[in-house]
């Protein structure tokens, strides 16, 4: 019997000739992630169990990205914890702030992980790197920590859904309004345990940072993880950043999904998620009129300079409405600076954004935006539950960059085509 | 594998923000984390539970991030085990890794009210409601690896003592 991607990728990784859904393995890790929250338990852990060097200090990735630059001395002591232990360790890639980024933007840019990879993060959206063709998915410290130990990693080898993207999408539609769209259709817990493959005549035109946005959110469906087969456009992003051999997997033909879901996207408008989950999605011509308080464009979803670029499109030459406060958060440095060389930076400040350094601050509440009682944020982020973004009381309405930023000047939920039509 | 405490019902899809939320993660101390324990899904909860206590919630609980937090929050709030008609994947992995005790029920949510006894019973997979004279109700049994887990004080411990 043939095995899907995730299947080969996963096999590949134990002893084993074969694996199928439902099976038990132990499978060995290419690169092992942590951050400033979830690194210390796993650190703490790591030295309880009497671990004294991690298994390789080039596979153990620590980026310090959450609550920085340090935003109180708890945060601070937390981050230092991850910086001495990195220090102890020699650990290969440590990020400081300065050369640090959004996790999940930084390490498939800087070419840390790679086509056909194992990685696990303690971090949720871990999920994003399968836009290579890696397996990859979130677990929490105590998994960090033993993989820390050991390089190794228990899974149960999960069921795929396979997701056929067929049409052509309009002109304002991303990859974020794709996986919304999908969200909104099979629910929070629609692939929960579940792999989901991304196929169709639709997938091979989209760009890395769509399929990016998109494998980053399967998440928020539940899934293990999200993968897409290596193609040309894999290649191009891939072959000019590894510094290590990686390795194009592919699905067998008669491989065995659990689903399969066809979904023809030329009649999907850009959509808005409402609170209080992801799965709450309209499309742009069902909003209403909801009036705004804050924009957030940014974070490990969307904070991309494709995301950037596509902002700065509709908010050139024009302002943010006197009463929202326009948070633009670039990605990484390579990021900001792509942006400021490009003038996206100055369209932004002449639109009356604040610039935040990479952070994910903003996204979870933790500061560099944070809601108060009753506020309502269009943000590109990923999540909308409640307290999410701040005060239990506030609203989040996760989109896309182009109604972030159209939303922006016009004061309220609004689509780009009402501003600046369908050209 | 024995547990008698008053329930406490969620709804569907509880989210790891609900259960600990964000804005206290710049810590991991367990009894910091306690102290907020499903704040923004019942701001009185941690007010009204005892020790041994018990979380009945619907589907897809603990969804959302991979916060380790959240078990630890659970646990050091003296909440004995969860009880879900489905769990959301980390937090199910958390859960054992971590050693707190978690079952799937598919019907138990429907079939008592909020803050009443139960006593689990995790070697025979059902649930006991006190001063009710309802069947007993099939929990999911935990599967044998997993229960190897929490036999052995979670993964850490396990690996430990695999490797010895």
């Amino acid at each position: 019997m043939g095995m899907t991607i995730t299947e080969k990728i996963l096999c590949e990784h134990t002893d084993l000739k074969e694996v199928h859904p439902g099976i038990l393995i132990n499978a060995r890790v290419d690169i092992a992630l942590g951050n400033d929250i979830t690194a210390p338990i796993a650190i703490a852990a790591f030295k309880k169990a009497g671990g004294r060097n991690v298994f390789d200090r080039n596979k153990v990735v620590l980026v310090p990205d959450h609550f920085t630059p340090n935003k109180d001395i708890d945060s601070a002591e937390q981050c230092k914890v991850v910086r001495e232990f990195a220090r102890d360790q020699e650990i290969t890639h440590y990020f400081e702030v300065g050369e640090a980024g959004i996790e999940h933007a930084l390490l498939p840019e800087q070419g840390i992980v790679l086509s056909g990879d194992l990685v696990i993060g303690a971090d949720s959206h871990t999920c994003t790197y399968g836009a290579l063709g890696a397996f990859a998915t979130g677990v929490g410290s105590t998994d960090l920590a033993a993989a820390m130990l050991t390089g190794e990693v228990w899974f149960r080898v999960p069921d795929t859904m396979k997701i056929v993207f067929q049409g052509k999408l309009g002109k304002w539609v991303s990859g974020k309004d794709l996986i919304l769209h999908l969200i909104g259709t099979i629910g929070v817990d629609g692939a929960r345990y579940k792999a989901m493959e991304f196929t169709g005549e639709t997938v091979e035109t989209l760009g890395m940072a769509d399929r990016l946005t998109i494998a980053n959110m399967v998440i928020e469906a539940g899934a293990k993880n999200g993968i897409f087969v290596p193609d040309e456009v894999t290649r191009d992003y891939v072959q000019m950043r590894a510094k290590r051999p990686y390795r194009f997997y592919t699905s067998d033909p008669d491989a065995m999904y659990a689903d399969v879901l066809n979904i023809d996207v030329s009649s999907i408008e850009p959509q808005v998620a409402f609170p209080h989950l992801p799965s709450n999605v309209r499309g742009i011509s069902q909003v209403g009129d909801v009036q705004i308080d804050q924009v957030i464009i940014g974070s490990c979803t969307n904070g991309r300079i494709e995301d950037l670029r596509i902002a700065a499109g509709i908010l050139k030459s024009r302002k943010s409405a006197s009463h929202v406060r326009l948070i633009i958060v670039p990605a990484t440095r390579e990021i900001y600076r792509m942006a400021l060389k490009e003038g996206l930076m100055e369209i932004f400040i002449d639109a009356n954004a604040v610039i935040s350094p990479p952070s994910c601050g903003a996204c979870l509440g933790g500061h560099m935006g944070v809601l108060a009682n009753g506020e309502k944020a269009v943000a590109t982020t990923n999540r909308n539950f409640i307290g999410r973004m701040g005060h239990p009381g506030s609203e989040v309405y996760l989109a896309g960059p182009a109604v972030a930023a159209a939303s922006a000047v016009l004061g309220r939920i609004a689509g780009p085509e009402e501003l600046i039509g369908n050209r | 594998m024995k547990f008698r405490g008053r329930a406490w019902k969620f709804g569907d899809n509880i989210d790891t923000d609900a259960i600990i939320p964000a804005r206290y993660l710049t810590t991991s101390d367990p009894d910091t984390l306690a102290a907020h324990c499903m704040e923004d899904a019942d701001p009185e909860f941690v007010k009204k539970i005892k020790r041994g206590d018990i979380i009945v919630a619907g589907e897809n609980f603990g969804c959302g991030s991979s916060r380790e937090h959240a078990p630890i929050a659970i646990k050091a709030a003296g909440i004995s085990c969860v009880i879900a008609g489905s769990f959301a994947r980390i937090f199910y992995r958390n859960a054992f890794n971590m050693g707190l005790p978690i079952f799937e029920s598919a019907d138990l949510w429907g079939k008592i009210s909020d803050g009443q006894e139960i006593e689990v019973d995790g070697d025979r997979g059902n649930v006991t409601v006190i001063d009710n004279n309802i069947d007993p109700v099939c929990v999911q049994p935990i599967p044998p690896f997993m229960q190897e887990l929490i036999e052995d004080g979670g993964l850490m411990k396990h690996l430990s003592k695999k490797r010895n």
